[in-house]
């Protein structure tokens, strides 16, 4: 192997600096950035498990949670720029939330109330997306758009380990490779796709050593660890923002809840699977490093705790308002101008309440 | 042979339908994403694994291009692969397969290579399901050449359907109504129903006629129940199967009573409710009362589950539809 095709390959196993002990290795971000870190982490638990509890109060349709898969989501957003976009699955509302989008806004999807809540050139954040990788090709043309415009964007493209079987996962890698588009693809791979464990999506050594077949340097990463997560990822976008093309990171983490509340996972795993996982929360882990640098004071605790409640009173709040959906909506979105036809729809609706609301 | 009855919902009866099919024919096979273990999102597939082995009921790598494409090959080989797709638009990666080789491999080489296998996909709205996942599309896969559409209505023509699909020699896209999925009745097994390409009338008529398939079935049913109350009686017919349709029975039910409305829940421009009332007019001209009418989806992307209802067609608009069929004359 040439020593070209060889920096395209990932490290033997995933980068970790953080144990679950919380004993660091190597050159670990410094404690101020982890400290910022913890908080945010702080807070996306607390959203995930309101988010959920949402669910079971009919608030919302479905949650598919990031509980457990708070590092990455934070990291993700963490290490981008304001003008860098992000591009989210439905799995990823912490990321976009770290990234500025309001997460009342941004749950708009699952409580119904409209496809994608947010204005996606408030924050660089584009609408979060269900069909499986669909979203990649187009992360690689707003990167792509941003070079012949002469921006310095980077685009992180988010996906799980079930979307790299599509085909547009690997239409995106191979069109990001051949412009040298400055995008991070960003895996995170939480063995399961709904039931489906990853052993049934690739026979390959890791998802990074996708990257080498494109041209596209690979690389993975331990998932719950926030520290490895924001060295290699800052790195990628670090590599993607000076020219050197796009970067692929599988982060190693686990999906610790059903694929959805609507999902019975006891039909496909064991509990037994799940609980070492436990162990190698992400953030107990952050938190006992953080500690034993003696940053992490109860009064910092505290305050975090009290963000995250602040945060989880916002989502409650925001989601337990009922908004009177206006049927208009329904015609004024499909074209810049909506035509006749819609026009005529539009009028038959409004005729219909019109006769629904008159006396009887 | 003897006569058993169960009461199944939909759901059921179609796992009962890929049970018998593959108990009697070890070249049925199923696959897709999450129809093993997990046994299907809907549990269309439940127990089909455990029973039948790995072989015969597996999953595949989350690619709905590969899963289709996968099925032409063995299809090609000689087996009769039933595929699912997790959701009405997630099969659209598909697309590029089903229209390219699945629609076109009979013609291509002149029938020599058939592919008797069936695509089943859950469809339609009116579960509160968010983006994706409530897409009406029949339209794509019947204006395309070739493919077998069908779209049963009652769980015991789900029963017979499917099992009629996966022992064609024809590609069938079979389209499932997600929203009937639990709805209930009592099956008599053996199911005599007739095959693909016929519709039945499921309510008897006089004054009008009400063509529906698949999800737009019961809303026609339950609107004819309220007009009669009305004092007007209007005739129900199910078309069963989009492809092939059965234009004797539906010109032959318009042509005794003299008045249409077609009633399905995809968006109305250019689909199938537009070719349904093209070809009764063509055909039932001189027995036409009144022009005949659609009530269908409005052309918009399925709105999100707080406007769906704006969106379905329900009996008050099929009721207006037909209030406005001349009765004055
Ligand atoms: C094209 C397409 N096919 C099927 C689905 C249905 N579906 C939604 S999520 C999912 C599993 C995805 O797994 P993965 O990519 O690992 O992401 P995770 O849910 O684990 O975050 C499936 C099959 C879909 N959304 N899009
Ligand atoms: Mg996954």
């Amino acid at each position: 192997m040439t020593p070209d095709s060889r920096r395209l390959l990932p490290s033997d196993a995933p980068v970790t600096m953080i144990d679950p002990q919380g004993e660091a290795r190597g050159d670990v971000p410094d404690d101020a950035t982890l400290l910022h870190s913890l908080g945010l982490l702080t807070t996306a638990r607390r959203l995930n498990d309101q988010a959920y509890a949402l669910v079971r109060q009919g608030r919302l349709a479905v949650y598919p949670s990031s509980h457990g898969q708070e590092a990455c989501q934070v990291a993700a957003a963490q290490v981008l720029d304001a003008g860098d976009w992000l591009f989210p699955t439905y799995r990823d509302t912490i990321a976009a939330s770290v990234k500025g989008v309001d997460p009342v806004e941004a749950l708009s999807l699952l409580k119904g109330d409209w496809h994608c809540g947010y204005d996606p050139y408030e924050h660089h954040v584009a609408p979060h997306t269900t069909p499986l990788a669909t979203q990649l090709p187009h992360a690689v043309g707003v990167a792509h758009a941003a070079r012949l415009r002469g921006e310095p964007t980077v685009v992180m493209a988010m996906c799980g380990d079930g979307g790299t079987s599509e085909g547009d996962f690997h239409e995106a890698l191979n069109f990001a490779a051949v412009f040298q588009a400055p995008v991070v693809f960003f895996i995170q791979n939480n063995e399961y796709a709904i039931s489906v464990p990853l052993a049934r999506q690739t026979h390959a050594p890791s998802l990074a050593h996708k990257g080498i077949g494109y041209g596209i340097p690979g690389e993975r990463v331990d998932g719950n660890d926030m520290a490895a997560l924001l060295t290699v990822l800052g790195d990628a976008v670090a590599r993607a923002r000076a020219g050197e093309g796009p970067q692929l990171v599988e982060a190693h983490t686990y999906r610790m809840q059903a694929h959805t509340n609507a999902d019975d996972a006891t039909r496909y795993r064991d509990d037994a699977e799940v609980r070492p996982w436990v162990e190698r929360d992400p953030i107990t882990r952050l938190r006992a490093y953080l500690t034993g640098r003696g940053v992490l004071t109860p009064a910092v605790e505290t305050e975090f705790t009290a963000e995250a409640e602040r945060a989880a009173t916002h989502l409650r709040d925001g989601l337990n308002q009922d908004i009177t959906p206006d049927p208009d909506d329904l015609f004024a979105y499909v074209f810049a101008t909506p035509t006749p036809q819609l026009r005529e729809q539009a009028a038959l609706v409004a005729d219909e309440l019109s006769r629904e609301v008159a006396p009887s | 042979m003897t006569v058993t009855h169960d009461k199944l919902s939909m759901a059921q009866a179609l796992n009962q339908a890929l049970r018998d099919a593959m108990a009697e024919d070890p070249a049925v096979v199923m696959f897709g994403e999450d129809v093993g273990p997990l046994g299907g999102v809907f549990r269309i597939t439940d127990g089909l694994t455990a029973e039948f082995g790995e072989n015969r009921c597996f999953d595949t790598p989350l690619a709905e291009s590969g899963i289709v494409g996968m099925a032409v090959g063995m299809a090609m080989n000689g087996m009769r692969p039933v595929v699912e797709m997790q959701f009405d638009a997630f099969a659209y990666p598909a697309f590029e397969q089903i229209v390219s080789h699945v629609a076109k491999m009979h013609n291509r080489t002149r029938g020599r290579v058939r592919l008797p296998m069936v695509i089943r996909v859950p469809y339609a709205g009116g579960i509160g399901g968010v983006e994706h996942h409530c897409d009406s599309s029949e339209a794509y896969y019947a204006h395309t050449p070739g493919l077998q559409v069908v779209a049963p209505a009652t769980p015991a023509d789900a029963y017979a359907l499917l099992r009629a699909a996966i022992e064609a020699p024809d590609p069938v896209v079979f389209l499932e109504p997600k929203k009937l999925y639990w709805s209930k009745e009592e099956i008599e097994f053996p199911v005599r129903a007739p095959g693909i390409g016929t519709a039945v009338i499921r309510r008897a008529g006089t004054d009008a006629t009400l063509i529906a398939y698949g999800p737009s079935v019961p809303v026609a049913l339950e609107a004819a129940e309220v007009a009669a109350q009305e004092g007007r009686e209007l005739q129900v017919v199910d078309l069963r199967s989009i492809v092939p349709f059965d234009d004797e029975t539906v010109c032959a039910a318009v042509r005794a009573t003299g008045r249409a409305v077609v009633v399905t829940e995809s968006a109305g421009f250019a689909g199938v409710a537009a070719e349904i009332a093209a070809r009764v007019t063509e055909r039932c001209f001189s027995s036409l009362a009144a022009p005949v009418r659609r009530v269908t989806g409005f052309d918009i992307p399925y709105p999100p589950p707080k406007l769906e209802h704006f969106q379905l067609p329900g009996v008050d608009r099929v009721l207006d539809a037909v209030d406005d069929l001349q009765w004055e004359q």
